[in-house]
């Protein structure tokens, strides 16, 4: 889907992205992670071409970047960033419709849309449809930045710590409904951030970015078991790792079929950590598991989860 | 609870703007009737009401000067403004700039005196005057206005796929419209004054029974004439007052589709 090709872009002496090559396969979320300098938002821009390439080639669906016009290729893509930038004098319809109304849609179709993505975000389409931006919380702003940025259906979504400047709460909020969202419409979604656990939750490829090239690339799996070098390490931290392996971890992988136990089940794609806390929580040692329909396949111990 | 139409006529009939615009119309209009006033004020005094041209032409030709400069002034000023704000045109704002204020420092009399050899007596000596007097502030708040779009929604627009055009029309001149409209009333409320000054060099203005008198050492000319171009002044910026608490309120509120 995206192929980034030896891609280099200096800034005067400073070498910032260094002869980068990725490739996101269609349907992918990938995590550009890395301290602030490390090249991730400039990679990320060279994508929609905010910034120009300065050698090397970005190639979406096959098609050079620079063979598309500009603002057409930006209509394509869907942008988040950080600092939102709603147009202020703009209602929230007509933020979210930004992109719909450049390529022309006709009115019931806007309308429609921003009913769908309203609510997709658990904003009252009536009572916010018509507020302006100063009148909305920082999460609720956030929400419209992304809905404005899912507003044309793009296949690609490029989102550049969008989630930076909100609180803990509101980010948790907002990171469990991107994935959500991400799972409900197999966007390829590109997501820039200098937070691990944030990675680690959200991203089925995460990209190691460190003085403009990439350290390390792989699962978040990989990257907890296998990290390729000191500087991933060291990035990672050996700090609270048993946990941080446990929330990429799923039920799915350590489940018992063979054996029941009390009490309500847990889903089967749920987190290890989160297995874990409801065992400290119930005081506990084993816990049913089902799926989605509710049927039960089985348990999880706490044994499993050393394992 | 409470009666929504009443509360507007009343609201109405305290706007000072009303009540100035009165004065000025009648006075532009019914000046004669004061003759008494001026008489016992101006004793000795004949005329004691300036007769040779009536006011309201005065003010017709003072107005349409006014106008015609700070049409112009806008039109050349946001330009430059949009312009020197544009990447291509950065190097030009210093520019810009020093020669705006150039046209300020300059005292208007020393304008009429270089422009009146050049294209004659009248109102076309005073046009230039007013025009180049007017840059300035129009200049200065338009660069300010577009300078204020927050960085993030200007690089939200570039990143959605608005055309430089589509940033400019729909983004930036939307969010600076209050501080253009604020440039512009200072412009044109220190051409109402300076206007005054072309009647030196024959341009047909409220200043002319002002110089009139001056020349004639007749006070009642000079006061009639003062008096008149200042409620014009004062009228004028409290219109422009209007406009812009309009225009920022408008800057938060929705365009409408057919606005597009």
């Amino acid at each position: 889907m995206i192929e980034i090709d030896n891609v280099t872009k200096r800034y005067g002496e400073r070498l910032v992205v260094n002869h980068l090559s990725l490739t996101v396969p269609a349907g992918g979320f990938c995590v550009l992670l890395g301290s602030s300098g490390s090249g991730k938002s400039t990679t990320l821009r060279m994508i929609n071409r905010l910034t120009a390439i300065d050698s090397g080639a970005i190639r979406v669906c096959g098609e050079d970047v620079r063979d598309v016009p500009a603002e057409v290729l930006r209509r394509r893509m869907g942008y988040a960033i950080q600092s939102i930038g709603l147009f202020p004098h703009w209602t929230v319809e007509e933020n979210i419709a930004t992109v719909p109304r450049l390529l022309k849609w006709p009115r019931p179709r806007k309308r429609d849309r921003v009913t769908e993505l309203l609510e997709l975000f658990r904003l009252e389409p009536e009572r916010y449809r018509s507020k302006y931006p100063h009148q909305l919380s920082g999460g609720e702003q956030q929400r419209v930045g992304v809905a404005r940025a899912l507003a044309a259906d793009p296949e690609l979504l490029l989102m550049d710590e969008p989630f930076g400047a909100v609180d803990p709460i509101t980010r948790d909020a907002l990171q469990r409904e991107l994935e959500q969202i991400y799972r409900a419409t197999a966007k390829t979604i590109v997501f820039v951030t200098h937070d691990i656990e944030e990675a680690l939750r959200l991203a089925t490829q995460i990209a190691i970015l460190h003085e403009g090239q990439i350290a390390q690339l792989g699962s978040p799996l990989e990257i907890l078991e296998r990290p390729a070098n000191d500087f991933v390490s060291e990035f990672v931290s050996r700090q609270g790792l048993g946990l941080k392996l446990l929330s990429v971890r799923r039920i799915a992988d350590r489940m018992r079929a063979d054996a029941t136990a009390e009490g309500e089940p847990l889903l089967v794609d749920t987190p290890l950590r989160e297995a874990l806390s409801v065992m400290i929580t119930r005081r506990v040692e084993r816990l049913p598991v089902c799926d989605i329909g509710g049927r039960k396949l089985g348990v999880i111990t706490l044994a499993d989860l050393v394992r | 609870m409470t009666a929504p139409e009443p509360m507007r006529v009343g609201r109405s009939l305290a706007s000072p703007l009303l009540w100035v615009g009165l004065l000025f119309a009648a006075l532009l209009l019914r000046m004669d009737e004061l003759r008494p006033v001026l008489h016992w004020a101006f004793p000795g005094v004949s005329p004691v009401v300036y007769q040779r041209s009536n006011f309201l032409a005065l003010f017709l030709s003072h107005l349409g000067l006014v106008a015609g400069a700070s049409v112009a002034a806008t039109a050349v000023g946001v330009a430059l403004a949009v312009f020197v704000t544009r990447p291509a045109g950065n190097d030009f704002r210093t520019t810009v700039n020093a020669i705006a204020a150039v046209g300020q420092t300059f005292p208007p009399a020393a304008v009429l005196a270089i422009t009146v050899p050049i294209v004659g007596f009248g109102a076309q000596p005073t046009m230039v005057a007013l025009f180049l007097y007017g840059l300035l502030p129009i200049i200065e708040n338009a660069v300010a206005g577009l300078e204020g779009v927050p960085p993030a929604v200007r690089e939200a627009a570039v990143g959605l796929g608005l055309s430089a055009w589509q940033q400019l029309r729909d983004i930036e001149l939307r969010l600076a419209a209050p501080m253009i409209l604020s440039g512009i009333r200072i412009s044109v409320t220190i051409a109402i004054g300076t206007a005054t000054i072309g009647s030196t060099v024959g341009a047909l203005t409220l200043g002319t029974p002002i110089f009139n008198g001056l020349v004639a050492n007749k006070l009642p000319f000079v006061l009639e004439g003062a008096v008149l171009v200042a409620l014009f002044a004062i009228l004028t910026d409290m219109l422009f007052a209007r406009v812009e608490r309009w225009a920022q309120q408008r800057a938060k509120l929705p365009i409408s589709e057919t606005d597009r």
